[in-house]
């Protein structure tokens, strides 16, 4: 079982609710990757759309906790006034902390999202900082008080997987005890399925399911690869090697040359 | 008075916030409000008084990542 902030998950999947092609087919793909966590956000709402309050009323029939962010957010007071916004719209302490530092890449501004962590943790919210896998940065934020931790694997968006496989690896091994999940830039399961099997402890996709030609269908696909990358954590891995290793026995091998 | 309302000016004689809301079209909607970069929560909009320039922004639940 996952735990966040003292909730109990039974799933390792987050799902993203933005991109898809109607709220019918969010709906199914949220059933079909068996999530318990969704994430949202605020946006501007002009009053006679109501487009804001047809979308709350989906989310709530869904039945699964939210994760509001503060998506687009440049600043620390941005951020900090996006979060006061959400904690009232949605009645949740969590909030996806983004303080967006760099456009092109939509990377964190970690000073920012320092600090705004550090507000926010004082003032009673259970932030999930979106942060890069720098170990400098991630002391700071569980400094601030945060006790998960969501590092990308690549920009936002991007499908580009686990960019950095090293830094991943150190994060998860200088924090064994602190819930990590790989927030941004999978693309295909076999992305979920790796961070599962360095020891991740969830992942959060969004794109790459809202995005795909079936969307229903790779949340299915998705769900898999992240369970099927936890057993295999759990079941303990080989290590690799630099030369080949028979498997079959070679005593008793008949000599036939 | 003129006050910016999402990026769009409006003409409002409301003089509390909770007022300038329902004369917008948000009174039974649920939406989350700040002015000029301030939060300011549901219970405190019905003493929040509005100025000329003021910036309302004014947000909903919405899809994201």
């Amino acid at each position: 079982m996952l735990e966040l902030y003292g909730a109990t998950l039974r799933s390792r999947l987050l799902l993203g609710t933005a991109r898809y092609s109607s709220p019918a087919v969010l709906k199914e793909a949220v059933a079909a990757a068996r999530t318990e966590v969704v994430t949202v956000s605020l946006r501007r709402e002009a009053a006679a759309e109501r487009a804001g309050q047809g979308f709350w009323s989906l989310i709530r029939e869904l039945g699964v906790r939210v994760l509001p962010n503060t998506a687009g957010c440049h600043s620390v007071k941005e951020a900090v006034t996006t979060a006061h916004m959400a904690r009232e719209v949605f009645a949740t302490p969590w909030v996806k902390l983004e303080v967006i530092g760099e456009d092109d890449t939509l990377q964190p501004d970690v000073f920012g999202l320092a600090e705004a962590a550090r507000i926010l943790c004082g003032e009673g919210f259970e932030v999930f900082p979106y942060t890069t896998e720098d170990l400098v940065v991630a002391e700071r934020l569980l400094t601030a008080g945060c006790r998960v931790l969501m590092p990308w694997g690549a920009p936002i968006g991007s499908g580009r997987g686990l960019n950095n496989l090293f830094g991943l690896g150190a994060l998860r091994a200088h924090f064994p005890h602190v819930p990590l999940i790989i927030d941004a830039g999978l693309g295909v399961p076999s992305h979920a399925a790796h961070a599962m099997e360095l020891g991740f402890d969830a992942v959060l996709v969004n794109t790459a399911v809202a995005q795909a030609g079936d969307p229903v269908a790779m949340a299915a696909a998705f769900a898999q690869a992240v369970e099927a990358g936890y057993a295999a954590r759990a079941a303990g891995p080989i290590e690799p090697k630099d030369f080949g290793t028979p498997s079959t026995p070679v005593i008793g091998q008949a000599f036939l040359g | 008075m003129k006050i910016l309302v999402n990026g769009a000016w409006h003409d409002t004689e409301a003089v509390k916030l909770a007022v300038a809301l329902g004369e917008l079209g948000y009174g039974d909607q649920v939406v989350a409000t700040a002015v000029n970069g301030e939060f300011v929560g549901a219970e405190a909009r019905a003493h929040t008084t509005l100025a000329e320039g003021d910036r309302v922004e004014v947000l909903a639940p919405m899809q994201g990542g």
